[in-house]
């Protein structure tokens, strides 16, 4: 176990090494930078050298790259070069809880509801509530969720005028983001819930429980659910990092101050530490979460074996 | 009065292509104490008919009987939820394969404590006591130990001692064993065998066992059904199938015997040809395509069951008087 973590570690270390690296110079083969001077204000030529110099521009790129990563080594993400005087260490500190915050609950949504709708859609296969459940999955892994987040503020916030359209001040506001972030996972669980609890039904085992005379409830939620659930938890590495690293779109949709808004704002900023830092974040949180899911594995299914 | 009589019990099972007559109208009984054998093909109905009788059927199938008993209780009358308070508790099933018939993800303990705790409902303890003592039954070592692992630390045999175990659990009338040496190398077989023989003594249980091995049924069975093509076509005691087989088909059966006593080399015979089509099963005697003896009749009319004494009937038209000479008589 302690064998396998290590080698897994080290192997997270050559991952994140070639995502800096990549995400460093791809980052600075865009055209313009920080203080291009094609914005309305002319700064001075000798301003503009000054800040190069603080922020380490005027370096060569190699120099650059070999700063920036001993300087990662010590935990620096360095400082925004368009927010004054904030460390990106400080904008996660702030920016992550609450995209945390927002991507648990949509986590929690959307298991608990893709996983029934699944279930039901399996129990009453090619019945008319399997083809309700099917119909609203395939709409929801069709539509692109900047297209769902506009069209439900459109109905729920300018026509109905029910719902707030920005910010995170009440519980009302997290309703719009909460679905838009979900909708998209509800779908794709309850269709992958569906598919292997079909295949689960049908095992010798499922014979066996209803000749012990279990109770169907308990043959549905005992037997089968528990092997029918692995698949899900494959997907549930990646759906948990996407989400609580913050959807990029919901969150500027609804203007939430989270990491995933300060990520898209940093692109089109040019705010290459802002860049840099949240990726190398986003990167060890796929990382650590696609860890815990192997060792899920091995708890759910006692065959499963985490090799040396 | 019997522990199961079924009168002219039917299963078809609804599919794309039509309805397949899985089972077309058997009748048959099981006393308290004996073990009845149901020999025949793959597809001869012989599951089926079990199962239909335990209500364990998918949804696509349709089961029909005038008279379905069970230990006194009408079972065409119960629904479902109270047939299911009968299973695992007065009916004990034993499926084939028990590499996929226990829940990989449950523990043993678990697996032979549910039905214990859903029938007699008691305390987990005692459950667990209980299972403890049916593991000793089945003679599996340790079991205090075994409880606590996962199908996948078992082999083959001990999973189907497993599997006996929970059926066994909590002392059924009658107890089902679909094939359940089939799986297992033959070793293990004759021990699965001798501890279900020694079980059947010991708890006056009835047996019903499915198998398409006649050795199986000379070894533990008091009586036999042959199937074929979803109806039987012969009934009777070890003795009168094995030396006084009436039906074509029970000859086949008789003949494919391997024989190791006789130290010459023989071919094994073989029955030619392959089962009826059940979606439109032949309007005569199903076994008439591959009978070597078939006659005229009995393509067009199905035979009737004869009945040769009080325990033997078999189905088939060469014992009508008209047809004596016809074919020479097999016996072992």
């Amino acid at each position: 176990m302690v064998g396998y973590i290590v080698k897994r570690f080290f192997a997270s270390l050559l991952t994140m090494f070639v995502l800096i690296t990549i995400t460093f110079f791809l980052m600075h083969s865009i055209p313009g930078g920080p203080f291009s001077p094609a914005e309305e204000r002319k700064v001075p030529a000798s301003v503009l050298q000054k800040m190069e110099e603080k922020f380490g521009l005027h370096e060569p790129l190699h120099v650059q790259y070999v700063n920036y990563l001993k300087n990662l080594l010590q935990g620096d993400l360095g400082f925004s070069f368009k927010q004054l005087d904030v460390s990106v260490n400080e904008l996660i500190a702030q920016g992550f809880p609450i995209s945390a915050k927002v991507g648990l609950i949509a986590i929690g949504l959307a298991l608990l509801i893709g996983i029934l709708l699944g279930i039901v859609s399996a129990i009453k296969r090619g019945k008319w509530a399997d083809w309700t459940a099917m119909i609203f999955a395939t709409i929801g892994i069709s539509i692109p969720n900047f297209v769902l987040t506009v069209l439900l503020m459109f109905f729920f916030c300018v026509m109905f005028k029910l719902l707030p359209t920005y910010g995170l001040t009440s519980w009302k506001h997290y309703i719009l983001p909460v679905i838009g972030l979900s909708f998209g996972p509800i779908a794709y669980i309850a269709r992958l819930m569906r598919s292997s609890m079909l295949e689960v039904m049908r095992q010798d085992f499922i014979l066996t429980a209803r000749a012990k005379g279990v109770p169907e409830y308990r043959v549905i939620f005992k037997h089968a659910l528990k092997n029918a659930i692995i698949p899900i938890v494959t997907y549930l590495g990646p759906l948990v990092a996407a989400m609580l690293t913050g959807s990029f779109i919901v969150e500027r949709v609804f203007s939430i101050p989270g990491i995933g808004r300060d990520f898209v704002s940093g692109i089109g900023d040019r705010d290459y530490s802002v860049i840099l830092g949240l990726t190398v974040f986003f990167g060890v949180f796929i990382i650590v979460m696609n860890f815990i899911v192997d060792i899920l594995y091995a708890i759910i299914d006692k065959r499963v074996k985490i090799e040396e | 009065m019997h522990l199961l009589q079924v009168q002219n019990l039917r299963t078809t099972f609804r599919i794309d292509a039509g309805q397949v007559q899985a089972v077309r109208g058997i009748s048959f009984y099981v006393k308290k104490g004996e073990s009845l054998g149901i020999v025949g093909e793959s597809g001869s109905g012989k599951s089926v008919s079990m199962l239909s009788i335990m209500k364990l059927l998918p949804q696509n199938a349709e089961l029909q009987a005038d008279h379905v008993q069970f230990n006194g209780q009408d079972l065409n009358q119960i629904d479902q939820k109270e047939m299911r308070k009968m299973l695992g508790s007065e009916i004990g099933m034993i499926f084939q394969d028990p590499m996929s018939s226990l829940n990989p993800l449950l523990t043993i303990g678990d697996q032979i404590v549910e039905p214990i705790r859903i029938h007699q409902k008691i305390s987990k303890e005692a459950a667990r006591k209980k299972a403890i003592d049916i593991l000793r039954i089945v003679e599996i070592p340790s079991p205090e130990k075994r409880l606590k692992q996962y199908p996948h630390e078992f082999s083959g045999g001990m999973r189907q001692r497993v599997m006996i175990a929970i059926a066994i659990s909590c002392n059924p009338k009658l107890l089902i064993a679909d094939e359940p040496t089939t799986a297992l190398d033959v070793t293990i077989q004759a021990q699965i065998l001798d501890l279900m023989h020694d079980l059947k003594n010991k708890m006056q249980t009835s047996i019903v066992m499915i198998t398409h091995d006649l050795g199986v049924i000379a070894n533990m069975c008091n009586r036999v059904l042959v199937m074929y093509g979803g109806t039987i076509v012969e009934e009777g005691t070890i003795r009168e199938i094995f030396y006084q087989p009436k039906h074509p088909y029970t000859w086949g059966l008789i003949k494919s015997i391997p024989t190791v006593s006789t130290g010459k080399r023989e071919k094994l015979i073989p029955i030619p040809g392959s089962p009826p089509d059940l979606i439109a099963p032949p309007k005569g005697c199903p076994f008439t395509a591959r009978c070597e003896y078939a006659m005229k009749i009995c393509e067009k009319i199905p035979p009737q069951q004869i009945t040769l004494s009080e325990t033997h009937r078999a189905a088939c038209w060469l014992m009508h008087p008209k047809a004596s000479g016809v074919a020479k008589e097999v016996t072992v």
